[in-house]
C-alpha cells in the first residue's frame, strides 16, 4: 500500500497567534516564525508524547520530513527564546492552501497557478485531480 | 518549456532533494529535448529567505514548473505570483533520472 503523504494534516491550530517575550534587558528585535506544522510537530512529539513514528503517520507525512519540520521547530523555539524574539505563527505550505491538487492515481501534489495550465496531472498526465481541501472529486471531463 | 528539479548532486544519479529552499543544485531540464543543466543553489546556506532567493532563481531561469518536496511558504506565494507551477513528489528518495522519465512521459 502506498504511504499517504502530503496534505499535511494539522489536527488542531494553535489557539494563538504567537508569543511575545516580556522583561526582556535588551530592546526585542526580530521574530521567528514557527510554521504550523512545526507547531503541530512540536506538540505531538514533545505534548502528546507521541513516538515519531506515530506522529508522522498522523501528519501524512514520511518520518525524514517529520524529523526535518521537528528539528527546524525546536531550532526556532530556541532561537527565540535564546534571543528574546517574538514567534509568529504562520501558515504552513500544504494544508491551509487552497490552491493545491492532488492526483487520484500517483498521489503526487501540485499547483495550477494559471488557467493557461492544462488541469491534468503534470506527473502521469491522469485527468483524475481533486483539490486538497475538499472532499468531492474534481475530475476533468 | 523549462522545468527545475531540486536535487542532491549535480547530475541525474543524484536523488530529489526535498528542500526547495536549501536543496544543493537545481537541475533545468528542457522537457522538448530532455537536455538538463544543473545550477549550484546559492541560496542553501543562507540563514534566512532561503526560499524566496531560490524562488528568484527559478524565475530568472524562465522555468514554468518546479518539482520538489517541500516548499515553504514565501517560495509558494513568490512562484504562484509568476505563475510557475509548483509539484510535490510523495517519494523523496527517487533519483533525478526516474523523475525526468515519470514528467517526460518515458
Ligand atoms: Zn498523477
Amino acid at each position: 500500500m502506498p504511504r499517504r503523504k502530503s496534505p499535511r494534516k494539522i489536527v488542531a491550530p494553535p489557539v494563538f497567534k504567537g508569543y511575545k517575550p516580556f522583561g526582556s534587558s535588551k530592546v526585542c528585535d526580530g521574530e521567528v516564525e514557527l510554521l504550523y506544522e512545526e507547531y503541530e510537530a512540536i506538540k505531538l512529539a514533545d505534548y502528546d508524547l507521541m513516538p515519531h513514528h506515530e506522529a508522522c503517520h498522523l501528519m501524512g507525512i514520511s518520518r525524514a520530513t517529520f524529523a526535518r519540520i521537528y528539528e527546524s521547530a525546536r531550532r526556532k523555539i530556541a532561537s527565540a527564546f535564546v534571543e528574546a524574539k517574538t514567534i509568529k505563527t504562520v501558515y504552513g505550505n500544504v494544508y491551509f492552501d487552497e490552491n493545491w491538487f492532488r492526483c487520484n492515481d500517483c498521489e503526487n501534489a501540485f499547483t495550477i497557478p494559471n488557467p493557461r495550465i492544462k488541469r491534468i496531472c503534470p506527473v502521469c498526465r491522469s485527468q483524475s485531480i481533486q483539490l486538497m481541501n475538499s472532499t468531492g472529486s474534481t475530475n476533468n471531463k | 518549456m523549462k522545468t527545475i528539479i531540486t536535487a542532491n548532486g549535480s547530475d541525474v544519479n543524484a536523488t530529489l532533494d526535498p528542500r526547495f529552499g536549501r536543496c544543493e543544485f537545481f537541475c533545468i531540464l528542457d522537457e522538448e529535448t530532455g537536455e538538463t543543466e544543473f545550477i549550484e543553489n546559492k541560496a542553501k546556506l543562507q540563514s534566512s529567505a532561503a526560499g524566496t532567493t531560490a524562488a528568484e532563481t527559478v524565475i530568472e531561469q524562465g522555468v514554468k514548473k518546479v518539482i520538489s518536496g517541500d516548499f515553504g511558504p514565501k517560495a509558494k506565494s513568490l512562484l504562484d505570483r509568476f505563475g510557475i507551477q509548483m509539484v510535490i513528489l510523495k517519494d523523496e528518495g527517487q533519483i533525478i533520472a526516474n523523475v525526468i522519465n515519470s514528467i517526460t512521459g518515458k
